[in-house]
């Protein structure tokens, strides 16, 4: 067991927890931020994507060891953020959503993409989003959703 | 006089020693430089080493270089994309709970330094001390550099600390120590990095 | 174990025969014991309102739904049939999944399920005359307010307007509504009135799915909650021989740690604080199995056995016709076809889980479940309770395609073992992603032979076709349902109901037994017997030079409307892109009936990095009326994305000496982004006949019509899937 001071959505936390525990997991139960969901464990799927130092980045495969204090930054927060706003509102707009259990993953690796690309090519959807997997399929509407998260962040500012 | 006409003879010996070693001298011939090259080719294609040395817009994993899992890309840089940056997942160091190999700036060597083909075989060890030797291709590195690139590269130090995988097991190592790297690199830069013909 | 009579006419009477032999039975209704239960249309079910219907003093309407929310926008969709019958203000409208109980099963399965595509087909007039009977009910209670009579008075948006302005709002009546009595018989509104059917409505659930703050079955978190993993043998029914725990036990955090029975063979439950520690002590276990009389079956193994029968007859489903009509075709008009379809994984995206709570007189269980009747019998079986003993709550679940209707209800069992010990302490059990992936309960592998003879019209005169799979329902309570004179109706439909017209029809059956569990796979039958139909029938239409869908409409029967209206509106959809493709393109055509709803599909694909690519499919549905023609739309446009999983190179299971080859994610993948379509518009018969599903009829069409552009690309023929070499 080890002590950890984290950085999360801005706030300082405290967790004493085995240092091989992922990320992921130090933020479902010790944390008790459920948002963010476990798929496979393997990296493979995305739907555990959440921003640490600014990447998105795989929290299942990361060990709480290996994070110091780099600021973590999870799907709960991107309501009072512009871009995660911005996606969250088209995601609704559009209609994504079926079951929903990949969507965090998917919005988090849409908002690293936004802010890195505003203005992306279909193109730089496909690679940015080619890891997140969605057993439901939603794949076409997440495309046109990003497409309009984009032109409303570009359009509006902020 | 015995004394002018003895610094004389050490002088051309010296003079001659020298002229022999700058064209390969007894301790690295060409063909001990070509037989080097062949022990670092043996490690380059070790998966450890070409799994990121892809010709494609993809790296490969696995003893078995499969294409890498989640579909990742290469990106303008080889780091990846936005949404699925290496870096996003190889931390700075191993983490050997969760199977996933790390290591400082962890990204794919750039097309130039490509060591397989689009259909992910191997090239041929002409073709890839071609590569490797062709300073327009490798961030303009002479022997000396390449040398020290084979020393004290992070990444290249990685495979042989490899981590484990997911299943705990250790990944395989490459067919030579990285010492025994280093010094099989030496004696190819010695020779002059010599390149086979085919 | 007694295999109950199932009545076909919509009743059901389940009984299941517990490991000590004790049957329990479940009636749909106590009057129903021991009689023969009479048509659905002759008894009316009751289904009080109030059972389904909360007006809360705040103004909010809360629906049941009596069904799992795994996608399909049903939460949303029931919710907006009942609303729009009662004249429910809809901003004001909460769907809740309701947790098992008679009222709440489906009127015509007779037991609280989805599946079959059914919620809305089964439960549309339920729920459109509890909104009717809910509006009647608030009505009479105004118009005694007011001293007037009903016929005075209108509804909209949670108000009841009276004579002289006089209004009150659904929350102000509801007390005394509620006291009314429930009218028999009730007017429904016709199609023109409707304000929310009909309409592309939005889903009720988007903004908590977007922002993290909706709760899955697997993000429960309960008091002094425990954490449980299960180790599996690798052979499935193998027995747990011996335990060398110490290395576990050290991990902290773990609880305990025990052997179990599990519903085939046994395994090692492992109970900690939290998941990771219980992962961890669970791969520290050195586990002895005892594989001694447990089949192992092997892929290549089962092939070779199955080509064997399929070269034989098996048992009669369908003989029509000549018995020699193959004797007039030459050989050069004649296809013979063989397609090998693999074990399929249904892989939802949330790991299944179950939570149970085993108090001693009464238990309690959460759980993503489609099957809650079957489900929560079965915990209760586990705890020594009755059912009714057992609060069993449905959580919105991440996905199920099939996966979460199992009839040995194995995972809710484990869990219930596993809270039985640990009493008085809820449990959940968690299957990672690798327990899911080796666990079983695949769709079937199915090997196909068909013969088909060519008229000289081109068109098939004659058909032979023999099936080989096993069967899903044999030697499970619901047997009787599907299997009739030993064949398995879910192996062959979509063949054995064609809506072609072949005249000259045999097809058998083989049913091999194997040792690996299989389950139903989202459209189930349809997803291999479509696939072998539409490519046969495509590769006829390629023979004839005739165009895919003209030659479809040839073949079709005249009354095959739900086919034939579609294929013309995809006729309509795609004339502006069909024949215009680019080169390197080519178009691929198919039409599939399933579940009452018809679909015809067409897609644009190229070849790219030797992967298809499909740049646009087109869809066009005839499902009767479309509730909620933005959740037909997104249906049709994600469903098919999931029918890829058959054509993805990592789209297998696979069996080596008894042992599952796939592990998770990354040996069985199934579509990203870049292996569906990047964009599909979905056309909508108009129709004013009853709702057919919309869940299960995506998937049989997108496979064949990608293979059938493919087949047009490179001329091969794709019959072994999935496709590996493109």
């Amino acid at each position: 067991m080890a002590t950890y001071q984290l950085n999360v959505n801005g706030e300082r936390r405290e967790v004493t927890v085995d240092p091989s525990t992922p990320l992921l997991w130090v933020l479902r139960e010790d944390l008790k931020m459920t948002g963010t969901k476990f798929g496979c464990g393997i990296s493979a799927c995305g739907a555990c994507t959440v921003h640490v130092g600014g990447v998105a980045t795989r929290s299942c495969v990361v060990p709480i060891s290996h994070v110091g204090d780099r600021p973590i930054v999870t799907i709960e927060a991107m309501a009072a953020d512009p871009v995660g706003r911005a996606v969250q509102n088209a995601w609704v707009e559009e209609d994504v959503v079926q079951c929903g259990y990949c969507q965090s993953g998917q919005i988090m690796a849409a908002v690293a993409l936004l802010k890195h690309t505003p203005r992306p090519t279909e193109q730089n959807i496909e690679e940015s989003m080619g890891g997140n997997l969605c057993r439901c399929g939603t794949y076409p509407r997440i495309r046109a959703a990003i497409k309009t998260a984009a032109t409303q962040l570009t359009k509006g500012g902020a | 006089m015995p004394g002018i006409r003895a610094g004389l003879l050490v002088s051309i010996v010296v003079v001659a020693g020298a002229w022999m070693g700058s064209a390969g001298a007894d301790t690295t011939t060409t063909a001990q430089g070509l037989a080097a090259w062949e022990q670092v080719y043996s490690v380059l294609t070790h998966p450890r080493c070409i799994n990121c040395h892809t010709a494609t817009n993809y790296p490969q994993q696995g003893d078995d270089r499969r294409r890498h899992v989640a579909n990742v890309v290469r990106g303008p840089e080889g780091k990846g994309v936005p949404g699925l940056n290496c870096a996003g997942c190889h931390q700075e160091t191993n983490a050997d709970s969760t199977g996933v190999p790390g290591g400082h700036n962890w990204h794919l060597a750039p097309l130039s330094m490509r060591w397989q083909d689009t259909n992910d075989r191997a090239l041929s060890s002409a073709e890839v001390c071609r590569a490797v030797t062709d300073r327009s291709k490798n961030h303009n590195l002479d022997g000396p550099g390449l040398l020290k690139h084979h020393e004290e590269e992070a990444l290249v130090k990685w495979a042989w600390d490899p981590g484990r995988r997911p299943d705990g097991s250790t990944r395989t190592l490459p067919p030579l120590t990285h010492e025994q790297f280093v010094a099989a690199t030496r004696r190819w830069v010695e020779a002059d990095t010599p390149c086979p013909t085919r | 174990m007694v295999a109950p009579a199932i009545d076909r006419r919509g009743f059901l009477r389940v009984s299941f025969a517990a490991a000590s032999g004790l049957l329990i039975s479940l009636y749909l209704h106590p009057d129903a014991l021991g009689q023969e239960a009479p048509m659905p249309q002759q008894q009316a079910k009751v289904y009080p309102p109030d059972a389904f219907v909360n007006i809360r003093p705040d103004g909010k309407i809360v629906i049941q739904v009596n069904r799992l929310e795994f996608g399909q926008g049903v939460q949303t969709a029931l919710p907006m049939v009942l609303a729009d019958e009662m004249d429910a203000d809809w901003a004001n409208v909460i769907g809740e999944l309701a947790p098992a109980a008679d009222v709440y099963k489906d009127p015509l399965f007779g037991i609280q399920i989805v599946g079959g595509s059914g919620s809305i087909a089964h439960s549309f007039t339920q729920y459109r005359e509890l909104g009717a009977k809910t509006r009647a009910m608030l009505i009479a209670a105004a118009a005694d307010r007011w001293n007037t009579t009903p016929d005075k008075c209108r509804t909209e948006a949670s108000v009841v307007h009276g004579p002289n302005g006089k209004s009150a709002t659904y929350a102000e009546l509801a007390a005394d509504a509620a006291r009314k009595p429930v009218p028999a018989k009730v007017n429904l509104k016709s199609a023109t009135e409707f304000k929310l059917v009909g309409k592309r409505v939005k889903r009720l659930d988007s903004r908590p799915k977007c922002n993290g703050s909706l709760k899955f079955g697997l993000d429960l978190d309960l008091p002094g909650m425990k954490v449980a993993v299960v180790a599996h043998p690798p052979v499935f029914g193998g027995r747990v021989k011996r335990i060398v725990d110490d290395e576990a036990r050290r991990v902290e955090g773990v609880r305990d740690i025990f052997e179990i029975p599990l519903a085939k063979g046994t395994g090692v439950a492992v109970v900690a604080d939290k998941f990771w520690p219980a992962k961890q002590a669970r791969s520290r276990l050195k586990i002895d199995w005892d594989l001694t009389g447990v089949e192992q079956p092997d892929s290549s193994e089962l092939w070779t056995r199955y080509r064997q029968l399929g070269n034989t007859a098996g048992l009669v489903a369908v003989n029509r016709g000549a018995a020699n009509a193959f004797d007039k075709i030459a050989a050069g008009d004649r296809i013979v076809a063989e397609y090998e379809f693999p074990f399929l994984a249904h892989t939802p995206m949330e790991p299944l889980n179950t939570t149970v709570r085993f108090d001693g007189d009464r238990g309690e269980a959460w759980a993503g479940s489609q099957f809650q009747t079957v489900d929560q019998i079965a915990v209760a079986e586990v705890l020594g309770l009755k059912p009714q003993q057992v609060t069993f709550h449905t959580e919105m679940a991440g996905g199920g395609f099939g996966r979460r209707a199992v009839t040995d209800s194995h995972i809710q069992r484990e869990a219930a073992v596993i809270a039985k010990r640990m009493r008085g302490t809820p449990v959940k059990l968690i299957w990672t992603r690798e327990d899911d992936v080796q666990g079983g309960y695949y769709r079937p592998m199915h090997y196909h032979r068909v013969e088909v003879g060519i008229g000289p019209d081109g068109l098939p005169a004659a058909w032979r076709h023999v099936v080989v799979g096993q069967s899903l329902l044999m030697g499970t309570p619901f047997e009787s349902f599907a299997v009739k004179n030993g064949i398995d109706e879910t192996a062959i439909e979509g063949t054995s109901d064609t809506h072609y017209n072949i005249p000259n029809m045999h097809l058998s059956v083989h049913h091999p037994k194997v040792n690996v569990p299989v389950l139903w796979w989202r459209s189930v039958g349809h997803t291999h017997n479509a696939f072998v139909m539409e490519t046969l029938i495509d590769e006829l239409a390629t023979r004839a030079r005739m165009d895919p869908i003209a030659y479809r409409r040839k073949l079709l029967k005249p009354d095959a409307k739900k086919l034939l209206q579609p294929l013309d509106l995809l006729d309509k959809a795609t004339s502006g892109w069909r024949n215009k493709l680019p080169r390197g393109h080519a178009l691929g055509v198919s039409c599939h009936e399933s579940f009452g709803t018809g679909v015809a599909c067409a897609v644009d694909v190229s070849i790219d990095n030797k992967r298809p690519r499909i740049h646009r499919a087109t869809i066009a549905v005839d499902c009767g009326i479309a509730v909620n023609p933005l959740s037909v739309e997104s249906q049709f446009q994600a469903g098919i994305g999931f029918g890829l999983t058959q054509l993805v190179p990592k789209g297998a299971i696979t069996l080596k000496n008894g042992m599952v080859e796939q592990r998770n994610f990354d040996s069985y993948a199934p579509p990203y982004i870049i292996d569906t379509p990047m964009t599909v518009d979905v056309h909508i018969v108009p129709s004013s006949e009853a709702p057919t599903g919309c869940g299960e009829p995506p998937v049989p069409v997108i496979s064949p019509a990608v293979v059938n552009a493919l087949a047009r690309l490179t001329g091969k023929r794709y019959r072994t899937l999935p496709l590996l070499n493109v």
